[in-house]
């Protein structure tokens, strides 16, 4: 048994993943150029609102992983506290991004089709309520339903609602982070307490406003249908794709050779949390279609007659057989999740079904359906998912490099991490 | 040939009761069973117990359960009595969906709990059998076969040098009120 453990290694970041993170960054951005040169803008547009949200939702993942693991005084976690504390430090940036590109989305027109076939001019994201003239008694565009909601869907009170929310999360993730570096040099309970005390407060916001950062993100792109369990189920995708990339990362530095402390005791951890999470994320998933299914009423109906559309039914439910049965199956097993091999492969499915599901939640009632089936995720999809998946490699291992120790060494409860056993 | 059937350690301390198992292994002293009042870490690993079959058994219970209301349902509202509720076809798999998952759940809880009264001798009435009382109390008991070929006071000697409070010859296999 490994007696002895560096802690003041620090990561480079170099080599092969280096060089692939920035060739994927210049794919993703070619495949955002054509897509807009082959006049597929709109398609494009909601690809970015689907990885950017994506990409915000996993750094998001990382500040509640650290508040949970301050508020419940969790030892075990130490070892890997690094791997959530880097995609903190990137939270502000994929922050940034995601009100760029909603922004974007929201100012910039072009001339769509509208329901009833006639030509009009709209915003490429959210036109179902930022469209001009749907809240004006007088105009032809005139909508009863979203002038009855324009008190809260308003483009005004929608930014300010995405920077309260997305800056809240960044500053107490960044005191957060900041508390442990501190920690790092002077030792002792006091960051410690500060942490904690960060966390609840970080908690407390965030159980509040995650679920309205889904409805704003993602409900609202069909905003004459609803459903209270929106958020929840979004905020059940976020965590489990978070954790999954946790443990892919620490996975990753694993086999690099870099946190040698971790056994697999932490990442037997890790995918109890993945299996339940995904379970919790059926159970929502499934309670919102039965409810509809059940209740028939044709202004909640109308959201699944759109996942039902031959072009659509396929993925949605590749979707919920992905991210069910492939934890189910797979990660139930104590040995399986022991195995590291078997755990990175359910981790990166889950990545993958996961944004399946952002799919499913934002296309149907976005762009519809394309010609058939298999030209729904086409070269756009591939690309910009291929894009924002080197933009976070290359991010999250900058930040992880900033750090000088891969482990918060003077954490009080960093002993018992690393005799941490189950 | 002496009458006695167990030789029961006593330690006050887990460490030192750790320590007791360390030596008689170390002495190829094959360690019958061991009671403590409380979990003790790593203890499992230390003594080679096998991983607990309970799992398996919960997964069986939860399949049966499963199966078992998921025909139910089927039988009462396909086949026996169709009610038509809202249009919908009559097998209306997402409809089974809840009552299906509750009994996987119920049948899983109460199956496992039975098969571990079951394994443990565990059932209403039952007086507990213990090998020494003051297990469930602050004793950490090391139990030893005394059929071995190691004369016993050797494995005596051991269990004193380790640290053991008390070291009993016991005739009986249990001290219970059965």
């Amino acid at each position: 048994m490994k007696t002895h453990n560096s802690f003041d290694e620090r990561f480079e970041f170099t080599g092969n993943i280096k060089t692939w993170s920035l060739i994927a960054i210049v794919i993703g951005i070619l495949v955002i150029a054509l897509g807009f040169i082959t006049n597929q803008g709109e398609r494009t547009f909601d690809n970015l609102l689907l990885m950017g949200y994506y990409f915000t939702c996993v750094c998001i993942a990382g500040v509640f992983f650290c508040a949970i693991q301050y508020v419940a005084q969790a030892g075990w976690s130490v070892a890997i506290l690094r791997i959530p504390h880097a995609f903190i430090k990137v939270l502000p940036y994929a922050a940034a991004i995601l009100i760029a590109i909603i922004v974007a989305g929201l100012f910039l027109t072009h001339t769509g089709v509208s329901e009833e076939g006639k030509e009009v001019v709209v915003p490429y994201l959210y036109k179902t309520w930022a469209a001009k003239g749907l809240t004006n008694t007088g105009s032809e565009n005139y909508d009863a339903i979203i002038a009855g909601k324009s008190g809260y869907l308003n483009i005004p009170f929608f930014l300010a609602r995405m920077i309260i929310f997305l800056g809240s999360y960044s500053l107490l993730g960044w005191l957060l982070v900041k508390y442990s570096n501190n920690e790092d040099s002077l030792g002792g309970m006091f960051n410690y307490d500060k942490s904690f005390k960060v966390a609840c407060l970080f908690l407390v916001i965030f159980g509040f406003t995650i679920p309205l950062f889904a409805f704003d993100a993602i409900m609202s792109l069909e905003a004459h249908w609803f459903s209270t369990m929106f958020g929840w189920y979004n905020f059940a995708a976020l965590w489990v794709s978070g954790l999954s990339v946790i443990t892919l990362v620490t996975i990753y530095l694993r086999d690099k050779g870099y946190l040698s402390w971790i056994t697999e005791d932490h990442l037997h951890n890790m995918g109890q949390l993945i299996f339940g999470f995904s379970v919790f994320w059926t159970y929502l998933w499934f309670a919102q279609f039965l409810l509809t299914y059940y209740a028939n009423i044709p202004e909640e109906t109308e959201y699944f007659y759109k996942r039902w559309e031959p072009q659509f039914k396929i993925w949605f439910w590749l979707n919920i057989v992905i991210n069910f049965a492939t934890p189910l199956l797979v990660l139930m097993s104590r040995d399986s999740k022991r195995m590291i091999p078997i755990l990175k492969t359910a981790c990166i499915i889950l990545i993958l079904g996961h944004w399946l599901d952002y799919f499913i939640m934002i296309m149907p009632g976005t762009v519809g359906p394309q010609s058939s089936w298999a030209t729904e995720i086409g070269w756009i999809e591939a690309g910009v998912f291929i894009g924002f998946a080197g933009l976070f490699t290359f991010m999250i291992f900058t930040a992880l490099s900033t750090f000088t120790s891969l482990i918060p060494k003077k954490h009080p409860l960093l002993e018992e991490s690393l005799h941490h056993h189950i | 040939m002496s009458s006695t059937k167990y030789i029961l350690g006593l330690f006050d301390d887990p460490d030192d009761m750790m320590h007791g198992i360390d030596k008689l292994q170390k002495n190829s002293i094959p360690i019958y069973d061991v009671y403590t009042p409380m979990p003790i870490h790593g203890i499992e690993a230390k003594l080679g117990i096998k991983d607990s079959r309970l799992g398996y058994a919960a997964f069986m219970f939860g399949c049966l359960g499963g199966t078992v209301i998921f025909s139910m349902v089927y039988y009462f509202l396909v086949h026996d009595w169709p009610i038509n509720i809202g249009g919908k076809p009559n097998f209306a798999i997402p409809d089974f969906i809840p009552p299906t998952f509750e009994w996987t759940v119920l049948f899983a809880a109460f199956g496992m709990s039975f098969t571990f009264f079951y394994a443990t001798h565990l059932f209403p009435g039952r007086a507990p059998r213990v090998m020494d009382l003051r297990a469930t109390n602050d004793r950490f008991v090391i139990a030893i076969d005394a059929k071995g070929n190691v004369p016993h006071e050797d494995i005596t000697n051991l269990l004193k040098e380790a640290g053991a409070v008390e070291v009993k010859h016991n005739d009986r296999k249990y001290v219970s009120y059965e």
